[in-house]
């Protein structure tokens, strides 16, 4: 018994730390910026102590919105990635295996060229996210009969390749003044134009789709011992799988919908995790979503100021990921298949 | 453990099943009984189907024909962790994608006693510490999985099954990968598990193995039953020739036990 509480006792310190550096985090997001916050007036404007009026407009209106997008965007790409990766049971795969992201962009980008207002423009992204992981699906039940790892990858390489062929034909049409400035920067990702109304439009989804995630961490964790183990053990694999790959693709979709397509956090974060809590699901889940969160922050943060214009997160994410996979495929390459 | 006796009836019986993926059969006609203290063992050429009669009787794919009685009950009409709370699957090997420990993954078997949403409590792990400690690998309990042996993987597989709590074991080539200690190793749990009272049934290549293991055997090829019954009835050099159609001549150890070359 004591091996078992001495585990568990280090998991609590661990996750403690962690949630302590994603509020340390914050508070550097709050203060910095164009205007910047002492952490008096921070504490005063959240405790609503002593709220200083400029400090209030600052961060009611723009900073808090933005950085609390950030926190959720980051955790929930972050706990995307550790789901998927678990049921695939392949540490390289990301949320933007199924198509999602690229499904989810193709529909914002089209709501860009249309010319629809911003929140139409959210609910397209989100749509064809889903309809994009729902295609990759239907097609390989119907190809397999069944949801065989493989094939499904492969569909989603197909459909990924068909709705960036999509992308671009958009880029063509749209307006080059106007439209695709914004299009590129947006399939790049950015918080920069986030308002509270967008956060309360997506953090409900976002939420809606943790709550499976986190009631049936365990049982999940199950599922990376392939299909036939998993059934024996006990576990209704197929529908918790089905369940799973919903719930991460909500909050991909969402994640998406609100911020654009950023890369690299639901590949690499959940590594972190793991040196950080052990391999269960069940425990890197949490530390998943807190190092998600804070990663998020610190790089929203630097794109809006390390330079005089915003650097779209993407490219932040791809610089900071690039050299983290390489280090993962020398270290691990020879255990990962498919 | 529950009391075992005689009088009480098979964990698991099929009758006149037809196995195979889709429409097709693989082999027809199988009957078989697994009681408790019994090693059923399986033999049969490469693709003869061992691996699809396993799935079938965990009720992992449905009989093509035929029915499967497991704990007095209908497999069909069971749940999934109905069936699991009789009968534990070890299988070939241990491959976990994360570096898990040897307890993490014994842990795992408490997953057919837990409703969906609970997580493992101090009962569950001192379960899977018992199991450990009954096969005698308590000082793996901490190790990453990935860098233990290939005997010690399935020590820990097999530790699983018991912290599952099943009735019975189904073991597929158990021994396959393993060197000669390890083998050693795993057929002596698996001989003390029988003897304790849980049934277990396996498939081997090697007919030495067999022999030596299993009180019962099935050999099965393409299209259907070669031979079935009690193991020293069944594993002759004539039978054996049959099953894999190539001459097979025995001799008897010095201790009386029969080899086959």
């Amino acid at each position: 018994m004591r091996l078992s509480f001495s585990l568990a006792a280090s998991f609590a310190v661990s996750l403690a730390g962690l949630g302590f550096a994603l509020l340390l985090v914050m508070a550097l997001g709050f203060a910095i910026g164009p205007y910047p916050l002492t952490p008096g007036q921070i504490l005063g404007v959240l405790t609503g102590t002593e709220p200083d009026p400029r400090a209030y407009t600052v961060l009611r209106n723009i900073r808090g919105p933005r950085v609390v997008s950030a926190a959720l965007i980051g955790a929930a790409l972050a706990a995307a990635g550790a789901a998927y990766q678990t049921v695939f049971r392949n540490p390289l795969v990301s949320p933007d295996i199924l198509g999602v992201s690229a499904g989810a962009g193709f529909g914002a980008v089209l709501g860009i060229l249309l010319g629809l207002p911003v929140m139409m423009i959210q609910a397209m992204g989100f749509g064809f996210g889903l309809g994009t992981v729902a295609l990759v699906m239907g097609l390989s039940l119907a190809l397999r009969g069944g949801a065989q790892l493989l094939v499904m990858v492969l569909c989603g390489i197909v459909i990924g390749a068909l709705v960036g062929a999509g992308i671009s034909l958009v880029k063509l049409l749209a307006d080059p003044d106007e439209q695709l400035p914004a299009i590129t920067f947006w399939l790049m990702g950015s918080l920069a134009g986030v308002k509270r109304l967008d956060l309360m439009a997506a953090a409900p989804a976002i939420l809606l789709g943790l709550v499976p995630l986190i009631a049936l961490r365990w049982r999940i964790g199950l599922l990376a011992m392939g299909d036939d183990e998993a059934r024996a053990m006990g576990v209704e694999a197929g529908r918790l799988r089905l369940i799973v790959i919903a719930a991460a693709t909500l909050m991909t979709a969402s994640a998406v919908a609100l911020a654009g397509v950023i890369g690299w956090i639901g590949l690499m974060v959940p590594h972190m995790a793991r040196l950080a809590a052990g391999p269960r699901f069940d425990r890197m889940l949490p530390a998943a979503l807190l190092i998600g969160a804070g990663f998020m922050v610190l790089v929203d943060t630097a794109a809006r100021s390390i330079a005089l214009i915003e650097v779209p997160l993407g490219i932040l994410t791809a610089v900071l990921g690039a050299p983290v996979f390489v280090v993962l495929l020398a270290r691990g390459a020879r255990r990962w298949s498919l | 453990m529950e009391p075992v006796t005689q009088t009480r009836q098979p964990l698991l019986q099929a009758q006149g099943l037809s196995i195979g993926h889709g429409r097709e059969a693989l082999i027809t006609g199988i009957d078989l009984t697994l009681a408790a203290g019994q090693v059923l063992c399986l033999l049969g050429p490469n693709g003869a189907g061992k691996t699809t009669l396993f799935r079938t009787l965990l009720g992992l794919i449905p009989p093509l024909a035929g029915k499967i009685t497991l704990g007095g009950s209908d497999l069909a009409l069971l749940g999934r962790a109905r069936i699991a709370r009789h009968l534990a699957y070890v299988p070939q090997s241990l491959q976990p994608p994360f570096a898990y420990s040897a307890f993490d993954i014994v842990l795992m078997g408490a997953a057919a006693r837990l409703s969906g949403l609970a997580r493992p409590g101090p009962r569950e792990e001192a379960k899977a510490h018992e199991a450990l400690e009954r096969l005698g690998i308590s000082d793996l309990a901490r190790r990453d999985v990935t860098r233990l042996s290939g005997g010690q993987r399935q020590m820990v597989l097999i530790a699983r099954a018991l912290a599952q709590g099943a009735g019975g074991l189904v073991m597929d080539e158990p021994t396959a990968s393993l060197d000669f200690a390890n083998r050693a190793q795993v057929s002596e749990a698996i001989r003390r598990l029988a003897g304790e009272g849980t049934p277990v049934i396996l498939s081997t290549h090697d007919p030495d193995h067999a022999a030596a293991l299993s009180s019962h055997a099935l050999l099965i090829n393409r299209g259907g039953v070669v031979a079935s019954g009690p193991a020293a009835q069944v594993l002759q050099a004539e039978t054996l020739s049959r099953l894999y159609g190539t001459p097979v001549r025995q001799a008897i150890s010095p201790d009386g036990r029969r080899l086959f070359y």
